[in-house]
C-alpha cells in the first residue's frame, strides 16, 4: 500500500483549508475567499481520487490504514481506513462540496469567509466519520459535523432558521447521545478497546444487542430520518440556504445509513436479524406515508426534503432484507440520492435566487423563459422518479428486486414509489415550469449562466454515467458488502 | 465485432445521433440542419434494418451482449440484442413509420417554433423503441419501456402552454407508472426465481417456474409472473382500464399520435407479450385474463368511437379497439397472428392518423368533423389514402387488415380457453362497430354538405378539452376553402397507403402459416392457436374470397351501410337516437366515466390521504404533540424547578434541616 496518508489529506486538507478561508477575514476580502474555497475544494477532491484507483476490490479489509495512538490512557487511537462500503461517499462528499462553493458563489454576499469555511470543515469532518475506525474518533467527527451545519442554518437559513436550527441539532443530539452511552458500553465489555472492527467480533448476549441495537437505531435513524423521526429534515431544509440544503441531502443524511452497515448490523448481528422487520416496516412507510405526504406540499423544497425521506426509506429497507441485492442497491441509491436530490435543490436555488420564493405556486411558466433550466431541472425530476438510465432507477430496481426475493408484498409496497415518487415529482414540474407565463416575475426571469450551467451540467452526466454504466460504482462494493453478509450471518450468540 | 453486430448498433445509434444533434445543436444548425439530420439518422436506421432483414432470413440470427451494465445478486445485467424474426419484423415497421413520420414533419409543424425540438424527440423515440424491441434481456426491455413513456411524456407535452396539453401528458406518464409498478414486479420475480433476466436463460427455466408456488403468498408462479408483466402491457397498449391515457394523447401534435400512439408504442405491450409467449403459455389462467381484458377493450372502446367529434379522438378510440384486438390474439395463444395485426394496423392506423392530420392542416387546425364535409374535392390525395385506410381497418377483403383481423377471428372461434367465447361476441360486434365509426368518419369529412367556413366555434364545447385555450384551433375563416397539403404529407400519405392496402396479401403466408415465427413464438401443445386455421388456409386469394361469404364482412358492410344511411341519406336520425337513448349517449360521452371515477378517487384521494397525513400525522402528532409536547414539558418543568431557586438563604437552610431529618429517619428505620 502506498505511504501517503489520502485519508487524513481528505479529512484534514478541507479543515484547514477552511481555517485559512476563515482567515481571510471580512467581506472585503470575499474574493479572495471565494477563489481559495474553491481551490481548497478542488484539492480536496483530487487527493480523494487515489482512494478509487488504487482501491484493490477483491478484498473486504480495510484499506488506506492510518493507525496512530491518540489518547493512550483509553486505549483511543486516531484509526482511519476505508473498505469498499464507505470509499465511495468520499468521493461523493469532496465532490458535491465543490458544488456548494460553486453555488454560493454570488448569492452569498455576506461573511462569505465564514460561509465557505464552514462548508469546507463539515466536509473534512464528514469525510472523517467515513473513514474513522475507532469508536471515538468517529463520535468526535460525528458530533462535531453538527456545529457548521448548525451555524450554516442558524446564519444564512430563511426567516424561521432559529427554530429550524435548534430543532435540527436537539434531534440529533437527542440521538448521539444514546449513541455514545452504547459506545460505553462496547468499550467496557470488550476490556477496554474503541476499535470499531474489534467490536465487530465481540460477543454479546441477546439482551444488550438489543438495547445497543435501538440506541443505535435511535442515533442513526434520527440523522436518516426514518420515519417518525423525520420531521426536523423539512423544516431544516426550507431555513437552510441552498448550499446547506445540498449537503444535508447528499452527504448528512448519509452519516446515519452509513452507520447501520458499519455498527448496527455487524456489531449486534442477533438483534438485527430479530428486529429487521420493525426496520423494514419503518421504512415501508416512510416510501408509501412520506410519498403522500410530499404529494400535497406547496413549497418546492419541502417537497423535496421529503421526497428525501421517501427515498432514504429506501436506503434502510434495502439495508435489512439482507441479501446482496438489498445493500448494493441501498449504497448505490444513497449516492445516486447525493446527485439527484444535490441537483435538485441546486435547481430550487437557482429559482429562488430569482424570484425569493420557494412556493410552487409563484411559478408557473418557467420554461418560457429559462429553457435550458427547464431541460436540466426535467433530467433531474425523472432522475427522482426513478427513470431508467438515470442514476435514480438503479439502486430502486435493485432493491425491489431484492424485496422481491425477500417478501413480495414488501416489494409491492416499495414499488408504489414508481407512481408516488413521479406523481409529486412532475405534478410538481408541471405547475413550475409548464403552462402559460404566470406572473411578471416569471416573464422576467434570466436563464441559467454559466457558473450555473456548469454545476448543474457536471451534476446531469454524473447522474446519466451512473445509470447508463453503473458498473464501476457496484464492482468495489461486492467484497466488502459479501463479507459484511457472511458477518452477519453467524451469530454472535 | 462482426460486420452484422456493427450493423445492429447501427440502427439505434443513427436516430440517437440525430436526435443529439438536433436537440442540443438545434439553434447552431438551424431548421433545415435538424430535420436533415434526424432523417438521415431514421433513413439510414431503416436502410440497415433492410439488410438485417435479408441476413435473417437467409437464417442468421443474433442473441449476444453489448456491454455488461451491472453485476449483483449473482445475476448479471446487461445490455445486449436479440436479432431474430420478431426484431427484425418490429425494426422495419419502426423505422419505416418513423421515416414517413419525419418527412410529414416537415409539413405539420413547419410555421412552430419548436421545431428542432420535436425532431429531436422523434428521433429519441425511435431510439428508445429499437432499444426495446432489440433487447435480449428484461433489464434492457423496460429501459425501452420507460425511455418511449418519457418521450410519450414530452411530446405530448409539446406544446406546454396549453393547460390541456400538460394535464394529458402527466396523466400518461403516471397511468403507465400504475402499469410499470406491474411489470417492474413481474421482472423482480423472474429476477429472484430464475436467477437471470436474459430471455434465453428465462425461457430455458420455464417449464421450472411453472411448477413451483410463491413463497409468502403461495400463488402459482408462472400465473403471478404473467399477470405481473401483462399488468406492464395494458399501461403501454393502453388496455381497460389503465386506457384513459391514450385519448388525451391526443393534445400531442397529430405526426406523434400517428407514430407513438397508434404504429409503435403502443403496440410495445403486445410485442412482448408475443416475445414472453413461452411463459405465457404455460399459464392458462393469465392468458383467459389476456384475453377478456384485451375482448373488453376491443368491444367498448369502439363504442366511444362513435360519439367523438374530434377527429382525432375517432381514430385514437379505434386505435384502442384495435390494440384490443391484438390482444384477444394474445390470450387464444395466436402471438404470430397479433404480432400480424400489429404490422398490418402500424401501416394503416400511421396512415389514418396523417390523412387526419393533413385535414387538420387543410382545415387550419380545427378538428371538429361537425365543421368539415365534402373535403374530398379540396383534397384528393388524403381522401382516396384515407379511403385505402379505413378500408383496410374495416378489414375489407383484400386489404391488409382483412388477413390480420379475420385471422384473429377464426383464431377465437376455434380456441377453448375460458373466455373464448365471451370474445368471440366482442370481436364479432366489434367489426360491425368499427365499420360504423370509421365510414362516420369518413362520410363526416370527406362527403356530404360543405359545413367549413361558417364560423360557429361556438359549440366545439361538449368536451372539457377543447376550450379555446390554444391560438392552434383557429379553423377556416367564412369563405376559405380548404386545399391540398404539401408534397412532404402527401407522400408519405401515398408511401403508407400501399402497404396498408397490399402488406397482408403478401405475408400473410409466411408470417402466419410458414416458418418466418418458427423458434421464436412458442405455442404450447393444449392451445389451439393458428393449427386449426392453418389446416383451412389455402392461399391468400382464396382466404378473401372465402371471407366474401363470412359473418365478419357482412357486419361490416352493415356498419358501413349504417354509416352512409345515418350520415348521408339521413342525417337526422342520429340527433333523434342521441335524444331518445339520452342516458346511454351521456354514459358515452362521458367514457364509462373512468376519467370522473380517477380524478376523483385516485387523484382526490390520494391529495386527501396526503393531507391527512401531512397534517394529522406530521404536523399533529408527531410536531404537535411528541416533539414540541417534549419541548413544552422541560420547559415546564423547568418553570418548576425554577420555583426552588429563589436565592433565598433561609429557605435553602429549611429545606436543608428537612432533608438531613428525612435522611435521619430513613437510616435509623432501616439500619
Amino acid at each position: 500500500m502506498t505511504d501517503i496518508p489520502f485519508l487524513s489529506l481528505a479529512i484534514w486538507i478541507p479543515i484547514l483549508g477552511g481555517l485559512l478561508v476563515l482567515a481571510t477575514g471580512s467581506d472585503r476580502n470575499a474574493p479572495l475567499a471565494r477563489v481559495l474555497a474553491l481551490a481548497v475544494s478542488v484539492a480536496g477532491f483530487i487527493v480523494t481520487i487515489p482512494l478509487y484507483t488504487g482501491f484493490d476490490a477483491s478484498t473486504s479489509a480495510m484499506q488506506f490504514v492510518e493507525l496512530q495512538s491518540w489518547i493512550p490512557r483509553f486505549n483511543i487511537n486516531y484509526h482511519l481506513g476505508v473498505d469498499g462500503i464507505s470509499v465511495l461517499f468520499l468521493l461523493l462528499n469532496a465532490f458535491i462540496t465543490i458544488m456548494v462553493v460553486m453555488a454560493g458563489w454570488q448569492v452569498i454576499q455576506e461573511r462569505v469567509a465564514q460561509y465557505m469555511a464552514a462548508f469546507l470543515i463539515m466536509s473534512g469532518l464528514m469525510n472523517g466519520i467515513f473513514s474513522a475506525l475507532d469508536g471515538v474518533l468517529f463520535y468526535v467527527f460525528f458530533e462535531a459535523s453538527l456545529i457548521p451545519l448548525y451555524l450554516v442554518i442558524g446564519i444564512w437559513g430563511g426567516a424561521n432558521r432559529v427554530y429550524a436550527a435548534i430543532k435540527f441539532f436537539l434531534y440529533t443530539l437527542f440521538g448521539s447521545l444514546l449513541m455514545l452511552i452504547a459506545l460505553l458500553y462496547l468499550f467496557m465489555e470488550s476490556g477496554g478497546s474503541f476499535s470499531i472492527l474489534e467490536w465487530h467480533k465481540l460477543p454479546l448476549a441477546i439482551e444488550p444487542q438489543v438495547l445497543i441495537f435501538l440506541a443505535f437505531l435511535v442515533a442513526f435513524g434520527v440523522k436518516v430520518p426514518m420515519w417518525p423521526v423525520h420531521t426536523w429534515l423539512p423544516d431544516a431544509h426550507v431555513e437552510a440556504p441552498t448550499g446547506g440544503s445540498v449537503v444535508l441531502a447528499a452527504i448528512a443524511l448519509k452519516l446515519g445509513a452509513y452507520g447501520f452497515l458499519r455498527f448496527s448490523m455487524p456489531i449486534v448481528p442477533d438483534a438485527a436479524h430479530q428486529l429487521a422487520p420493525v426496520v423494514i416496516a419503518l421504512s415501508l412507510i416512510a416510501v408509501v406515508y412520506i410519498g403522500f405526504v410530499a404529494l400535497v406540499q406547496t413549497d418546492m423544497k419541502k417537497l423535496v426534503a421529503y421526497s428525501s425521506i421517501s427515498h432514504m426509506g429506501f436506503v434502510t429497507l434495502g439495508f435489512f432484507m439482507f441479501n446482496q441485492l438489498g445493500i448494493e442497491g441501498a449504497l448505490v441509491q444513497m449516492i445516486s440520492h447525493g446527485f439527484v436530490s444535490g441537483a435538485m435543490f441546486l435547481c430550487i436555488g437557482v429559482l429562488y435566487d430569482r424570484v425569493h420564493s420557494r412556493q410552487i405556486a409563484d411559478y408557473g411558466g418557467v420554461v418560457h423563459t429559462m429553457p435550458k433550466f427547464a431541460a436540466f431541472f426535467m433530467l433531474f425530476a425523472m432522475a427522482n422518479s426513478g427513470l431508467p438510465a438515470t442514476s435514480g432507477f438503479v439502486g430502486e430496481f435493485m432493491i425491489v428486486l431484492g424485496a422481491v426475493k425477500y417478501n413480495f408484498w414488501v416489494a409491492f409496497a416499495a414499488a408504489t414509489t414508481l407512481i408516488l415518487g413521479a406523481a409529486y415529482t412532475l405534478w410538481m414540474y408541471k405547475r413550475v415550469v409548464f403552462g402559460k407565463v404566470a406572473n411578471s416575475h416569471v416573464a422576467e426571469l434570466e436563464d441559467i449562466n454559466a457558473r450555473e450551467f456548469a454545476f448543474l451540467g457536471i451534476l446531469a452526466l454524473c447522474v446519466l454515467a451512473m445509470g447508463l454504466y453503473p458498473f464501476p460504482f457496484t464492482e468495489v462494493m461486492h467484497a466488502s458488502v459479501d463479507e459484511l453478509l457472511r458477518h452477519v450471518a453467524v451469530s454472535k450468540l | 465485432m462482426t460486420d452484422m453486430q456493427k450493423l445492429y448498433l447501427l440502427v439505434p445509434l443513427a436516430p440517437l445521433a440525430g436526435a443529439i444533434l438536433a436537440g442540443l445543436f438545434g439553434k447552431m444548425i438551424g431548421r433545415a440542419g435538424a430535420h436533415i439530420v434526424t432523417i438521415l439518422g431514421v433513413a439510414v436506421a431503416f436502410v440497415a434494418s433492410v439488410f438485417i432483414y435479408q441476413d435473417v432470413q437467409a437464417g442468421n440470427t443474433f442473441n449476444g451482449t453489448v456491454y455488461t451494465w451491472m453485476v449483483a445478486g449473482g445475476i448479471k445485467f446487461e445490455v445486449g440484442f436479440l436479432v431474430d424474426a420478431l426484431t427484425v419484423m418490429m425494426m422495419l415497421v419502426v423505422t419505416f413509420v418513423s421515416l414517413m413520420v419525419h418527412i410529414y414533419t416537415i409539413g405539420y409543424m413547419s410555421e412552430d417554433p419548436g421545431y428542432q425540438r420535436f425532431f429531436s424527440y422523434i428521433s429519441l423515440f425511435t431510439f428508445s423503441m429499437l432499444m426495446l424491441v432489440m433487447s435480449n434481456n428484461f433489464l434492457q426491455l423496460f429501459f425501452g419501456w420507460e425511455a418511449v413513456g418519457l418521450v410519450s411524456y414530452l411530446l405530448i407535452g409539446f406544446w406546454y402552454e396549453r393547460p390541456t396539453a400538460i394535464y394529458a401528458n402527466l396523466k400518461a406518464f403516471l397511468v403507465n407508472r400504475v402499469g410499470d409498478f406491474g411489470f417492474l414486479l413481474g421482472i423482480g420475480l423472474i429476477a429472484a426465481y430464475a436467477g437471470s433476466l436474459n430471455y434465453a436463460e428465462v425461457f430455458a427455466k420455464a417449464g421450472e417456474l411453472a411448477s413451483q408456488e410463491m413463497a409468502v403468498t403461495g400463488w402459482s408462479l408462472i400465473t403471478a409472473i404473467c399477470i405481473c408483466l401483462f399488468i406492464g402491457a395494458m399501461g403501454k397498449s393502453a388496455q381497460v382500464p389503465l386506457h384513459v391515457w391514450l385519448p388525451d394523447s391526443m393534445e400531442g401534435p397529430t405526426p406523434i399520435s400517428a407514430l407513438i400512439h397508434a404504429a409503435t408504442m403502443v403496440t410495445a405491450g403486445i410485442f412482448m407479450v408475443a416475445r414472453m409467449s413461452p411463459l405465457f403459455e404455460l399459464s392458462d389462467v393469465a392468458l383467459s385474463f389476456v384475453l377478456v381484458i384485451g375482448a373488453t377493450t376491443a368491444l367498448f372502446m369502439g363504442f366511444l368511437g362513435i360519439v367523438q367529434n374530434d377527429i382525432k379522438r375517432v381514430v385514437a378510440y379505434s386505435t384502442l379497439s384495435q390494440l384490443g384486438y391484438m390482444t384477444v390474439a394474445l390470450g387464444v395463444s395466436a402471438y404470430s397472428a397479433a404480432v400480424f395485426h400489429l404490422m398490418t394496423h402500424a401501416f394503416f392506423k400511421a396512415l389514418l392518423f396523417l390523412g387526419a392530420g393533413s385535414v387538420i392542416i387543410g382545415m387550419h387546425h380545427d378538428q371538429d368533423m361537425r365543421n368539415m364535409g365534402g373535403l374530398r374535392k379540396y383534397m384528393p390525395i388524403t381522401w382516396i389514402t384515407s379511403l385505402l385506410g379505413s378500408l383496410a381497418l374495416i378489414g375489407f377483403p383484400f386489404f391488409s387488415g382483412f388477413y390480420s383481423k379475420d385471422s384473429i377471428i377464426e383464431a377465437v372461434h376455434a380456441s377453448t380457453i375460458p373466455g373464448a367465447g365471451y370474445a368471440l361476441f366482442c370481436v364479432l360486434l366489434g367489426v360491425f362497430v368499427t365499420a360504423f365509426y370509421s365510414f362516420r368518419m369518413y362520410f363526416l369529412v370527406f362527403h356530404g354538405e360543405e359545413r367549413f367556413g361558417q364560423a360557429h366555434h361556438g359549440h366545439h364545447g361538449d368536451h372539457d378539452d377543447e376550450e379555446p385555450a390554444a391560438d392552434h384551433h383557429h379553423g377556416l375563416a367564412p369563405g376559405q376553402k380548404p386545399h391540398e397539403s404539401p408534397w412532404v404529407v402527401t407522400l408519405p400519405l401515398v408511401l403508407l397507403a400501399i402497404p396498408s392496402v397490399v402488406i397482408g396479401f403478401m405475408t400473410i403466408q409466411p408470417m402466419l402459416f410458414g416458418d418466418w415465427f418458427k423458434g421464436v413464438i412458442f405455442v404450447g401443445d393444449n392451445h389451439v392457436g393458428l393449427k386449426e386455421l392453418a389446416a383451412h388456409f389455402h392461399g391468400a386469394t382464396a382466404m378473401a374470397i372465402h371471407g366474401l361469404q363470412t359473418a365478419p364482412f357482412w357486419l361490416a358492410m352493415g356498419g358501413v351501410g349504417l354509416a352512409w344511411f345515418f350520415y348521408m341519406v339521413r342525417p337526422d336520425i342520429p340527433a333523434a337516437i342521441q335524444r331518445t337513448f339520452k342516458p346511454l349517449y351521456v354514459l358515452l360521452d362521458n367514457k364509462y366515466y373512468f376519467d370522473r371515477f380517477n380524478e376523483v378517487f385516485f387523484a382526490g384521494g390520494s391529495r386527501l390521504l396526503g393531507k391527512g397525513l401531512w397534517k394529522i400525522g406530521d404536523q399533529g402528532v408527531i410536531d404537535g404533540i411528541a416533539v414540541n409536547g417534549t419541548a413544552r414539558l422541560v420547559g415546564w418543568i423547568a418553570q418548576i424547578s425554577r420555583l426552588f431557586q429563589t436565592g433565598h438563604l433561609y429557605q435553602y437552610a429549611f429545606v436543608m434541616i428537612i432533608g438531613v431529618f428525612v435522611l435521619l429517619t430513613f437510616w435509623s428505620r432501616h439500619g
